[in-house]
C-alpha cells in the first residue's frame, strides 16, 4: 500500500464528508454541530458555531434564504430543519457577549471596496481581521445597500446597526456619499489602493474600464471573481440576475473576493485548492431508517422565534447526519471505536513504521473478513481487502506477532499431515467423476456426518466418488501466509488432476470460497446443491419428527453464493422445517466469528460477536458450516447444523452440543482417517507416536483452561514423556506432583502432574513463548 | 523484563534429579532477538530452570505481546 493508494482507499470513506446542510451553505455554517449544541440546552456554544462561520449573524439568522433547509435529510421524514430559526435562537437564547477580535499588527496596504452591502462588507470585515487597511465607498448615506428594502419587522434597524458595529472593531474606514464611478473614478481607486473590491449591488453605468462580455456585463473569474484588470475583484448582486440574488451568497462573495485579494496582494496562486469554497454537495450518505417523521415545531410567539423549550425541541429533530453504515452492522468496526477512514490510516502508519510499537497490529488482525462492511458500503470501501493486504506485508516483512496465528496454522499443518490426510478413489473404483471435499472442521466436529455424507454420495452418484481428506488452507490464506498457503494447494490441484479432473463437492463454505477463488478451472458444487437435487436420504424423511421454526446463518463465505443460499432453504423445506430469515442474511450475513481467525487474534471480540448475532433471533439457529455451528452453539444458543436433519432426526438437545475442544478436534481427525481407511479400503490404519500411548486424566476445570492456552493433550503427553524418560522434572514433596517442561517448537510448555496406575493426573499445565537459557540437560 | 522481577518466596519445588533445592540465579530469556537476564529458581547443579505460572501468564506473556507489535 503506497500514499497513493491510501489516499483512494481513505476518500472512500464518507464518514468525514459534510452533512447535506453545512455542505449546501455557501459559507459553511455548521448546522448539524450548531443543532447537536441547541439540542442540549448549550446555546452559547451553538451560538459560537453559528458566529464562526458568518460576519454578521444577527442579519443572518433573519434574513437567510437558507439553501440547508432545501437539502436537509430531513425532509424526506417530516420536514425540514428550521436552521435559520435555530440560528436566532441561539443569538436571543445565549448569554449576550461583546465579541471581541484578535488582530494582527496592521498592514500598509490599502484596498478599497466600492459597495457598503453585504458582499463588500464581507470582504471589508474579513480582509480588516488580516490586518489589511480597508476603506468601503458607499454611495448612499449609510451602510446597508439593499438591506433597508427589507420590512423592519423582519429585519430591524437595530440589529444592523449592532451588526455592523463590528467593522469599527475592526478598523474599517467608512466613507459614505462617495459612488464609486459617479464621485471617484476606479482608475483613481487602482492609483490609491493596492487591490480592489466592486461589490455596488448593480454594475454601474459606463463600465469602468473592465473588461465585458457579448452582454457587456464584466468578466468575472467564478472560482476567484478576478476581473480583467489583476487588481480588481467583484462580486455579490451585481453578478447574478435579480432573480437569483441571495444574501447568503452574497456573503459568500464577499468572503472569496477577500480570499482572492489576500492571495493577490501576498503573491500566490489565486486558484489552487479552492474547490471547498462555495455551495458543494455531499457525498455522504444517512440511512433514514428507524428515523420516525417529525413536523417542524411550531412557534407559540408568533413569527418571533422559538421560545427555549421550542428550539430545543426543533434541533432534536436533527438526524445529525452521519454514515457509520458499516460500523452499525460490524461489530469489529464498531470495537476499535472509530470508522474506516481513521482505521485505514492507522494500517498504513502502521505498515509504515520502521521502529517504534505498531498499535495496530490488533486492529489488522481481527478482522474476520467476511467483507459485509463492502456489502452496505455506499462507495464499496472493502475493510477485508485492506486488512488481508496488510496481513500479507506483515508476513512478508516479518512483522507478524508469531503468537496470532500460529495455533490454526499448526492445526491446519495436523490436518496436512499423514495423521488425517488422505486421498482415494470410491472402494472398488478406479475411475472418480466426483471428489468429495468434507474439510477439516466438520471431520474435526461432527466425523459421523462426514462418513454418512460420504456413504450418501457413493450410493447416488455414479462413476466413482473419490474422498480427500485434508485442510484448503484457509487459515494459511486467512493469516496473510501466501507461500504457505500456495504450498498447500499446490497439492490439492496437482491430486485433482492426476484423478482427472472429477468435480469437486464441498461441504465447507469456506472450502468452496477458497477452490473457487483459486481453482477456478475446476467445476465445483457445495454439497447442499447436490443434496438439494437428489432425493433426501430416506432417515431424513420422517414424518414423526417435529416441527421447528429455524432462523438461518449464513456463513460469511457465501455471501455472493446465492445457489448455495437458495439449496439450504430447499433442503429445510423438504424436510417440513420452518424458515426465519435474520434481518442480515444473505448477501449481507455475519461473520460467526471463526472468519479471518478473529477468534485467535482477538478472543474477546469474537465472543461478542457471537453473543451480536445469537440475539438476533429466539428460534434456534441453524447453520450449514461446521465452525458456524460450533462458535454460535459455544454461547448456549441451540444451534443446529444442516446435517443434523439430513442424517436425522436429531434428538431435540442435539442442538444445544457444543463443538469439541481442540484436542478432540485433531483426535477425530485422525480416528476418522483410520476408520474410513480400514473399514472402507480394508487398509492398515496410521500407528500413533510413542507418547500418543499416555494416558492422561484432566479435569473439566483444568480443560476450559487448556483450551484458552491452547495446550493441547498431544502437547502435555510430549512433556510427560520427556520428563518420564529424562528424569528432568522438579518434585514437590508436599503434594507428590512433578512439575516439567518441554519446548517442541515455538512454545516451552510446563505440566505439573503425579502417576497413578497407569495413567497421568494433570494438575496444571501452562506456556510461553520466551526462550529459556538453561544449564547443561542431558 | 526486569533483572529483579519480584523473586517470590522459596518455592516447595525440588530438582527432582538431583535432590536438591532450588536457588535463585541469572537465567537468560529472550525472545524475538532481545535477551533478559532474570532472577529465577534453578537447579545450582544442573541448571533445571523453574517458571512459575504466573510467571509465564503474567509478566512473560505482556513482554512477548511487547516484543511482538514493536
Amino acid at each position: 500500500m503506497d500514499q497513493e493508494e491510501l489516499s483512494k482507499l481513505e476518500a472512500r470513506c464518507i464518514q468525514e464528508q459534510p452533512a447535506a446542510c453545512v455542505a449546501a451553505c455557501p459559507v459553511h455554517v455548521d448546522a448539524r454541530a450548531m443543532a447537536a449544541a441547541i439540542a442540549k440546552g448549550d446555546f452559547a456554544s451553538a451560538a459560537k458555531i453559528f458566529k464562526k462561520s458568518v460576519p454578521f449573524p444577527g442579519i443572518v439568522s433573519r434574513i437567510c434564504d437558507h439553501p440547508c433547509q432545501a437539502v436537509c435529510k430531513r425532509d424526506e421524514a417530516g420536514e425540514a430543519v428550521s436552521v435559520r430559526a435555530l440560528e436566532k435562537s441561539c443569538l436571543d437564547w445565549a448569554a449576550k457577549t461583546s465579541d471581541s477580535f484578535f488582530l494582527p499588527p496592521a498592514k500598509a496596504t490599502r484596498i478599497a471596496i466600492a459597495g457598503g452591502g453585504l458582499s463588500g462588507l464581507t470582504a471589508a470585515f474579513d480582509l480588516a481581521k488580516k490586518g489589511y487597511t480597508v476603506e468601503v465607498f458607499e454611495k448612499e448615506s449609510r451602510l446597508g445597500g439593499s438591506l433597508f428594502h427589507l420590512s423592519r419587522e423582519q429585519l430591524p434597524e437595530e440589529v444592523i446597526a449592532a451588526d455592523l458595529q463590528a467593522l469599527e472593531k475592526v478598523g474599517v474606514t467608512i466613507r459614505t456619499n462617495v459612488g464609486v464611478g459617479q464621485d471617484i473614478s476606479l482608475e483613481k481607486l487602482c492609483r490609491d489602493f493596492d487591490a480592489v473590491y466592486l461589490a455596488s449591488g448593480e454594475q454601474p453605468e459606463g463600465g469602468l474600464s473592465l473588461g465585458v462580455d457579448g452582454a457587456g456585463q464584466w468578466i468575472i473569474d467564478p472560482l476567484t471573481l478576478a476581473t480583467t484588470n489583476p487588481k480588481v475583484f467583484a462580486g455579490g448582486s451585481l453578478r447574478r440576475l435579480p432573480q437569483n440574488r441571495s444574501p447568503i451568497e452574497s456573503i459568500a462573495d464577499g468572503r472569496r473576493g477577500a480570499v482572492s485579494i489576500d492571495r493577490f496582494l501576498q503573491k500566490v496562486s489565486l486558484s489552487a485548492s479552492r474547490t471547498g469554497e462555495g455551495s458543494q454537495k455531499t457525498r455522504l450518505f444517512t440511512s433514514l431508517e428507524g428515523i420516525e417523521p417529525l413536523p417542524v415545531v411550531a412557534m407559540s410567539s408568533g413569527a418571533t422565534g422559538y421560545s427555549k423549550e421550542e428550539a430545543i425541541l426543533e434541533a432534536k429533530r436533527c438526524i445529525q447526519c452521519q454514515c457509520l453504515e458499516c460500523v452499525k452492522v460490524c461489530e469489529y468496526l464498531n470495537s476499535f471505536k472509530s470508522y474506516p477512514k481513521k482505521y485505514v490510516r492507522r494500517i498504513y502508519n502502521n505498515l509504515s513504521i520502521v521502529m517504534g510499537h505498531r498499535h495496530a497490529n490488533k486492529l489488522i488482525n481481527s478482522c474476520s473478513l467476511c467483507g459485509l462492511c463492502k456489502e452496505v458500503c455506499p462507495e464499496d470501501l472493502n475493510m477485508a481487502m485492506v486488512c488481508h493486504a496488510a496481513r500479507e506485508i506483515m508476513v512478508d516483512s516479518g512483522r507478524m506477532p508469531p503468537s496470532v496465528h500460529e495455533f490454526p496454522i499448526r492445526d491446519m499443518l495436523f490436518s496436512n499431515s499423514e495423521k488425517f490426510a488422505l486421498t482415494r478413489p470410491q472402494p472398488g473404483s478406479s475411475a472418480s467423476t466426483h471428489l468429495f471435499f468434507p474439510g477439516c472442521q466438520l471431520s474435526a466436529s461432527s466425523p459421523d456426518h462426514v462418513r454418512k455424507t460420504y456413504d450418501f454420495l457413493c450410493e447416488n452418484l455414479d462413476g466413482g466418488v473419490a474422498l480427500m481428506l485434508r485442510c484448503c488452507g484457509a487459515p494459511a490464506q486467512w493469516s496473510g501466509r501466501a507461500e504457505l498457503f500456495s504450498d498447500s494447494f499446490k497439492n490439492i490441484v496437482s491430486q485433482w488432476e492426476q484423478m482427472d479432473r472429477p468435480r469437486i463437492i464441498l461441504a465447507c463454505s469456506t472450502c468452496y470460497e477458497v477452490f473457487k477463488t483459486h481453482l477456478p478451472q475446476a467445476s465445483i458444487v457445495s454439497l447442499w446443491e447436490v443434496f438439494d437435487r437428489s432425493a433426501l436420504p430416506r432417515v431424513a424423511r420422517d414424518s414423526s419428527a417435529p416441527v421447528r421454526r429455524l432462523a438461518i446463518h449464513d456463513a460469511c463465505s457465501t455471501r455472493h453464493e446465492k445457489n448455495i443460499h437458495d439449496s439450504v432453504r430447499n433442503i429445510l423445506q423438504k424436510l417440513g422445517l420452518e424458515i426465519e430469515e435474520l434481518a442480515l442474511s444473505g448477501e449481507k450475513t455475519e461473520c460467526c466469528g471463526y472468519g479471518g481467525l478473529m477468534f485467535f487474534a482477538n478472543p474477546e471480540l469474537a465472543r461478542s460477536v457471537i453473543t451480536r448475532r445469537i440475539g438476533q433471533s429466539e428460534c434456534d439457529y441453524l447453520a450449514y458450516c461446521a465452525m458456524c455451528r460450533d462458535y454460535l452453539a459455544s454461547a448456549g444458543k441451540r444451534t443446529w447444523h444442516l446435517l443434523d436433519f439430513l442424517f436425522g432426526p436429531p434428538p431435540d438437545d442435539f442442538a444445544r452440543r457444543k463443538g469439541p475442544g481442540y484436542s478432540v478436534r485433531r483426535e477425530n481427525r485422525a480416528r476418522l482417517k483410520n476408520a474410513l481407511l480400514e473399514e472402507l479400503w480394508g487398509d492398515t490404519p496410521v500407528g500413533k507416536e510413542k507418547y500418543g500411548m499416555i494416558r492422561l486424566k484432566i479435569s473439566e476445570e483444568l480443560r476450559e483452561t487448556l483450551e484458552r492456552r491452547q495446550i493441547l493433550d498431544s502437547d502435555i503427553r510430549q512433556v510427560i514423556d520427556f520428563a518420564e524418560s529424562s528424569g528432568t522434572r522438579l518434585f514437590n514433596s508436599r503434594t507428590s506432583h512433578y512439575l516439567a517442561h518441554w519446548k517442541p517448537a515455538a512454545l516451552t510448555y510446563w505440566v505439573e502432574y503425579a502417576p497413578s496406575e497407569g495413567e497421568f493426573t494433570v494438575f496444571n499445565a501452562y506456556c510461553h513463548r520466551m526462550e529459556l537459557t538453561e544449564g547443561v540437560r542431558s | 523484563m526486569k533483572e529483579k522481577e519480584a523473586v517470590p518466596a522459596q518455592p516447595e519445588w525440588i530438582c527432582s534429579r538431583c535432590g536438591i533445592a532450588l536457588e535463585v540465579g541469572k537465567v537468560d530469556v529472550g525472545y524475538l532477538g532481545s535477551v533478559f537476564p532474570v532472577d529465577l529458581y534453578r537447579c545450582a547443579k544442573c541448571g533445571q530452570v523453574f517458571v512459575p505460572e504466573e510467571l509465564a501468564e503474567g509478566k512473560m506473556a505482556e513482554v512477548e505481546k511487547l516484543l511482538e507489535d514493536k
